[in-house]
């Protein structure tokens, strides 16, 4: 396990690092040759590097909900601690993720469409998933029994999770939006975007989706221990 | 064990209590009232269109539905009576009681909320019937079936009311913008065909909710 | 393990735990850990229907005060097993605990000592295998005091009687004794 998680941190490491960097130097141009050139997306433009940092951040939130929720439910039925600290951990984690998605989301809403805030549906999704977590995060801290706080915050956080494919699958059909994949998108409705990318963008871009999913599983080894430790020290404690 | 007949039972004595006391009937209806009236002295002789209309009349009942939703466990908690339910009845039976009586108010409001709306507005006018109905009725249940088990969690953390719009609202939004987006479309006299998909949605939605509710409220409700 | 006919005082400082104690075997807390298992004529019961074999009561179970006696057997009955105990039956309860007179009145107007007593018919209403009282003569007078020793009685004689209390004259009422030390 420490073997892995060792190897989930300098990959991620790299990995973003190398997208970070590959995602705002190289340059665009409308006849690419070779690795270190990007074609020009008619229409985005520069605008298309978001792509390398929005879409695995928005990713990598929905990520650390599952995660959270997954181990909310095995406590539920296991009733051990490590799974409500797990729990609780991810959902930290995928809040601070949710946050830089929709300041990423809203910020190339400016620049692509004119304004930071339109309530198209994969705008209205990622808001909700903020207020999710900021209701999980409330109600926990509104209950001071342990047992009681981290059964209710997962019962909490399985049926906001039931609401999710709502806001994957069926808002962005019913409702005409901005985002690529909305009803009227020319280039077919649906969940995931079929985005024409070039072969090194796509490097790029999966350089990007899996170095921000390594860098929560490493943080979230990491922060787990860390709680760990706490929730042994409060129980010695008491 | 009669789970029907049992969780009727639980519906029956909650409604039978309502009448008697009337706590939060009077307390609900007061507060239509005065949301519609307030929306109206804010429009004063302005005629909004259809989709501000749609959008008004959900928010009245959003607002009204987080004051009476949380009341079905919050009462029994604060009368101390949750003891008494947990040692009769199977916990399925609570659920299903207290969504029926759940349904009935979510119902009872939006149907008074609609009588309001054609008294007060005159161009409030309901074109397309089928739709609005078929929205009005799915709507209500949808709000029952998420808010029920939502208002056990409240119950149990003992924080009153205040939380309970802020755990629902984000589970609410995939039915708020569907019905609201129907409810528009009735308000413009679309063909029942163009609502079709928003009221599969509804009604996937209360399946969801609903059978969600089911699997999880042991977890909240016992000890 | 208990058979019938049995009876068991848990007794115990205050604050050792009897009344958790009891609320577990009642089936109204979880125990976090160990498992109780009921057996009827061999044949295990599943938890969903131990409450049809159980009567409980203590002086901090609150009844609905805007019902009557009479309407709270007959809606709580309902709500327990499906089906409304008879109109016969309610009356012999009532009549047992002696609230014959005020059944169809609110429990709104009861005293603390017939509220007790309403509990008592409750619990005694299907005739339960199991009895559990957490402090039988709480809020009870002389007259409640020897209706509780009566169904006491009966129940010491058809079923199994559990109690938890602090008084050493209602633990004598039992067979064996169980003591809770601190922890």
């Amino acid at each position: 396990m420490e073997r892995l998680i060792r190897i989930a941190k300098y990959s991620s490491i790299v990995l973003i690092t190398f997208t970070l960097m590959a995602g705002i130097a190289i340059p665009m141009v409308s006849a690419p040759q070779g690795f270190f050139e990007f074609p020009i997306i008619p229409g985005l433009e520069q605008k298309a590097r978001n792509i390398f940092y929005h879409v695995p951040v928005a990713w990598t939130t929905v990520v650390a909900f599952l995660t959270s929720m997954f181990f909310g439910l095995r406590y539920l039925r296991s009733k051990n601690s490590e799974d409500d600290i797990r729990s609780v951990v991810a959902a930290g984690l995928g809040f601070l993720f949710c946050s830089l998605a929709t300041i990423t989301g809203s910020l190339w809403a400016k620049f692509n469409w004119g304004s930071f805030w339109n309530w198209d549906p994969r705008e209205t999704s990622i808001f909700a998933l903020l207020l999710i977590y900021g209701a999980y995060f409330a109600l926990r801290s509104a209950i001071d029994e342990e047992e009681r706080r981290a059964k209710l915050s997962a019962v909490y956080s399985a049926i906001a999770g039931l609401t999710v494919p709502f806001f994957i699958f069926v808002l962005p059909r019913l409702v005409g939006g901005l985002h690529p994949g909305a009803k009227g998108d020319p280039s077919g409705s649906g969940p995931v975007v079929q985005f024409k990318m070039a072969p090194n963008m796509l490097v790029v871009f999966f350089a990007g989706l899996i170095g921000y999913t390594l860098f929560f599983v490493w943080i979230f080894s990491v922060r787990v221990r860390v709680e760990q430790h706490l929730y042994h020290l409060s129980q010695k404690e008491s | 064990m009669n789970t029907v007949s049992a969780s009727i039972a639980l519906f029956i004595k909650d409604v039978r209590s309502e009448l008697r006391t009337r706590y939060a009937l009077n307390a609900l209806l007061m507060f239509v009232v005065t949301s519609v009236s307030t929306i109206l002295f804010a429009l004063r002789s302005e005629q909004p269109g259809a989709q501000t209309f749609a959008g008004m009349f959900w928010v009245v009942v959003f607002f009204t539905a987080m004051s009476g939703l949380s009341r079905s466990f919050v009462a029994e908690a604060e009368r101390g009576t949750t003891l008494v339910l947990q040692l009769v009845a199977d916990s399925s039976v609570v659920l299903a009681g207290k969504l029926l009586a759940n349904c009935a108010l979510t119902l009872l409001l939006t149907t008074a909320v609609t009588i309001l709306y054609l008294i007060v507005f005159p161009n409030f006018a309901i074109i397309s019937v089928d739709i609005f109905v078929l929205t009005l009725v799915l709507g209500s249940l949808g709000f029952a079936s998420a808010g029920t088990l939502l208002a056990a969690i409240i119950a149990k953390a003992n924080v009153r009311g205040t939380l309970y719009p802020v755990l629902a609202f984000p589970v609410l939004i995939p039915l708020l913008m569907t019905v609201m987006n129907a409810t528009t479309l009735a308000l413009d006299g679309a063909p029942l065909i163009d609502a079709v998909t928003d009221l599969q949605v509804m009604a996937g939605y209360i399946l969801v909710m609903t059978g969600g509710s089911f699997l999880l409220f042991e977890y909240v409700w016992n000890d | 393990m208990l058979e019938a006919p049995s009876s068991i005082a848990v007794t115990g400082r205050n604050g050792s735990g009897k009344s958790t104690f009891v609320k577990i075997l009642a089936g109204v807390l979880g125990a976090s850990s160990g498992s109780i298992h009921f057996l009827f004529d061999g044949v295990s019961l599943p938890n969903e229907q131990r409450r049809n074999y159980l009567g409980f009561v203590s002086p901090y179970l609150v009844l609905y005060d805007e019902l009557s006696p009479v309407e709270n057997l007959q809606t709580l009955s309902k709500i327990r097993s499906g089906i409304e105990a008879p109109m016969d039956e309610v009356n012999r309860v009532l009549q047992h605990v002696g609230l014959e007179d005020r059944k169809d009145d609110f429990l709104r107007t009861f005293s603390s000592g017939m509220l007790q007593r309403v509990k008592y018919a409750l619990a005694i209403l299907h005739r339960p295998a199991l009895l559990i009282l957490d402090e039988p003569t709480a809020n009870l007078d002389d007259r409640g005091i020897a209706v509780v020793r009566q169904i006491v009685e009966e129940q010491k004689e058809n079923g199994i009687l559990i109690i938890a209390t602090n008084d050493a004259d209602e633990a004598n009422w039992c067979e064996a004794k169980i003591e809770l030390g601190q922890g």
